[in-house]
């Protein structure tokens, strides 16, 4: 590993429980890892192990029962504007056109409108949706709704954008499509991505890193460096499919 | 002849497909003009036959005939139309207001904070059993019979729609779009204003719709027990004068306004949930 990256985020020990009927039940189970600055990390796991639940974490959308989150060295409490978040499907208001929903986050934020459309409309173009501005989400597909959420965080300007899941629900074609230009926009606006999944071909496609997850409770089982494998990749080259079988080999199987 | 299928122009396909909606709507338009004319015929034939008598149905002429005398004839109740007609409007709107102001807000609230859900419940699920009519002794001693009396009891009558259907709209709310709100660094409340109310509007005005039609049935029983002017007070007139054409007349001026105001409330709804038909 290359000494020089600089770690942006840290989880330390982190886990999750929630009760449930019969007692507690563990989500998350002390799991720790970095992440380095500009990297696309992907985390992968069997469905229903607890990736949502640490994204969400990560989120600040809920508390963590132990461990700590440090961004740049600092630990954090909840939701921070320096985490944005590409949800699961159907994250968009359905009142709101996409300019209504790209723009959501600097109209919290209070910046004037001229401002943030100028923004909004710079990352419209950026995941190639000019000239649907005005069009409402029941008016777009499944992938086109998802651009608009990825669109719609990085005009947030964070410094991590966390992705759960977000081509879980579109066809496969699509889906592939999606995830190239996920890689094309990264390449353009450099951020640093955690990008949850619980497709192996996916995470083999985008990761510089993988996080491999266990079975519920999540625990970290494995950690690959994928950095000697270059970008952009092809899912029939023989090292590519290696190394996914390597990483299938190792995932445990959902229930 | 032997003519191979011709290429529609762009200007013949958008011809055509309009030309088809034109048609549909033509249709149906014919349709329920057709249903009222064939609903007068029939209601003219019973009277007119005599199959009922004429002291219990008037015929149609009869009817519309009373209707444009009425707007300058005062006899037998005392008011001509639009004076009772602007009367029972008056507190219709006043009392279906005033549920919409504060019922609506009251279930975004509620819905939106459990604390005070906790809080106002219990209260709240008392009322809400109770006839809107049985509220009438209690006003009559209250208010007497006039405007406030009568717009108190159709408060009641349009306020619970309005709370549960806000309640249960912003209840509904999607929890990932409270989290879009969450990770954009949005406050509990600005999540509330921003997020919450708008995807609680369907609901909300389901909630309206099926408001001011309780406020307006209310509204017209409250007239008949509690009034000296109004539409529900000039049809029980009607009654005790003998004059059934009278109680028709204004039986149906009920219903035309009827539709008129979910006419008016359906013309708000698309103004402001206007982003669905589209």
């Amino acid at each position: 590993m290359d000494e020089k990256k600089k770690v942006i985020l840290r989880l330390e020990n982190i886990c999750q429980s929630y009760v449930v009927q019969n007692g507690v039940k563990d989500a998350v189970e002390n799991v720790s890892f970095e992440i380095y600055d500009n990297e696309f990390l992907v985390i992968l796991g069997p469905g229903h192990c607890g990736k949502t639940v640490l994204m969400n974490m990560i989120a600040g959308l809920e508390k963590p029962v132990g461990g700590r989150i440090f961004l740049d060295g600092e630990e954090i409490h909840g939701s921070d504007r320096r985490i944005g978040m590409v949800f699961q499907s159907m994250n968009l208001m359905p009142w709101r056109t996409v300019m209504g929903n790209v723009e959501f986050g600097l109209e919290l934020a209070g910046v004037k409108k001229a401002e943030r459309r100028a923004v909004a409309q710079k990352y419209i173009d950026l995941v190639g949706l000019q000239g649907f501005e005005n069009s409402y989400p029941h008016e777009l597909s499944g992938g086109m709704k998802q651009r608009v959420g990825i669109a719609r965080a990085y005009t947030n300007n964070p410094q991590i954008l966390l992705m759960d899941e977000p081509f879980g629900a579109l066809d496969a074609q699509t889906r592939y499509a999606m995830e190239e230009e996920v890689l094309r926009i990264w390449g353009q606006e450099k951020r640093t991505i955690i990008f949850v999944t619980n497709n192996i071909e996916e995470a083999v496609f985008l990761a510089d890193r993988i996080v491999l997850l266990s079975n519920c409770p999540a625990t970290v089982k494995q950690i690959y460096d994928l950095n000697g494998l270059p970008k952009p990749r092809n899912m029939t080259d023989p090292e590519f499919l290696r190394i996914r079988s390597e990483v299938s080999a190792n995932t445990d199987l959902a229930l | 002849m032997n003519e191979t299928t011709n290429v529609l122009t762009n200007e013949q396909r958008v011809k055509l497909v309009q030309d088809q909606k034109r048609k549909l709507t033509y249709q149906s338009a014919m349709l329920s003009i057709a249903g009222i004319l064939g609903f007068l015929l029939l209601w003219e034939f019973l009277a007119i036959s005599g199959v009922i008598e004429g002291n219990k149905l008037s015929d149609v002429l009869q009817v519309f005939r009373l209707f444009i005398t009425k707007f300058v004839d005062k006899k037998p109740d005392g008011a001509i139309l639009p004076v009772h007609i602007w009367s029972s409007l008056e507190v219709a709107l006043c009392g279906f207001g005033l549920a919409v102001l504060i019922g609506i807000p009251l279930g975004w609230l509620m819905g939106w904070y459990r604390g005070f859900d906790s809080f106002m419940r219990p209260i709240f699920e008392i009322i809400r059993p109770i006839p809107p009519v049985s509220w009438i002794p209690l006003t009559i001693v209250w208010l007497g019979v006039g405007l406030q009396a009568k717009a108190f009891i159709v408060f009641f009558a349009a306020f619970v729609p309005c709370l549960i259907n806000s309640y249960t709209g912003i209840r509904q709310t999607k929890e990932v779009l409270k989290n879009v709100g969450k990770t954009c660094g949005a406050s509990y409340f600005t999540i509330f204003w921003k997020v919450g109310i708008p995807s609680s509007m369907t609901m909300t005005f389901a909630g309206i719709k099926v408001a001011i039609g309780n406020a307006w049935a209310t509204l017209v029983a409250a007239e008949m027990l509690a009034s000296s002017s109004g539409l529900g007070y000039m049809i029980l007139m009607g009654r005790s004068y003998g004059r059934v054409d009278l109680v028709i007349m204004g039986i149906l001026v009920i219903g035309i306004l009827g539709v008129v105001i979910s006419a008016l409330i359906n013309l708000l709804e698309n103004l402001v949930l206007g982003w669905k038909k589209l």
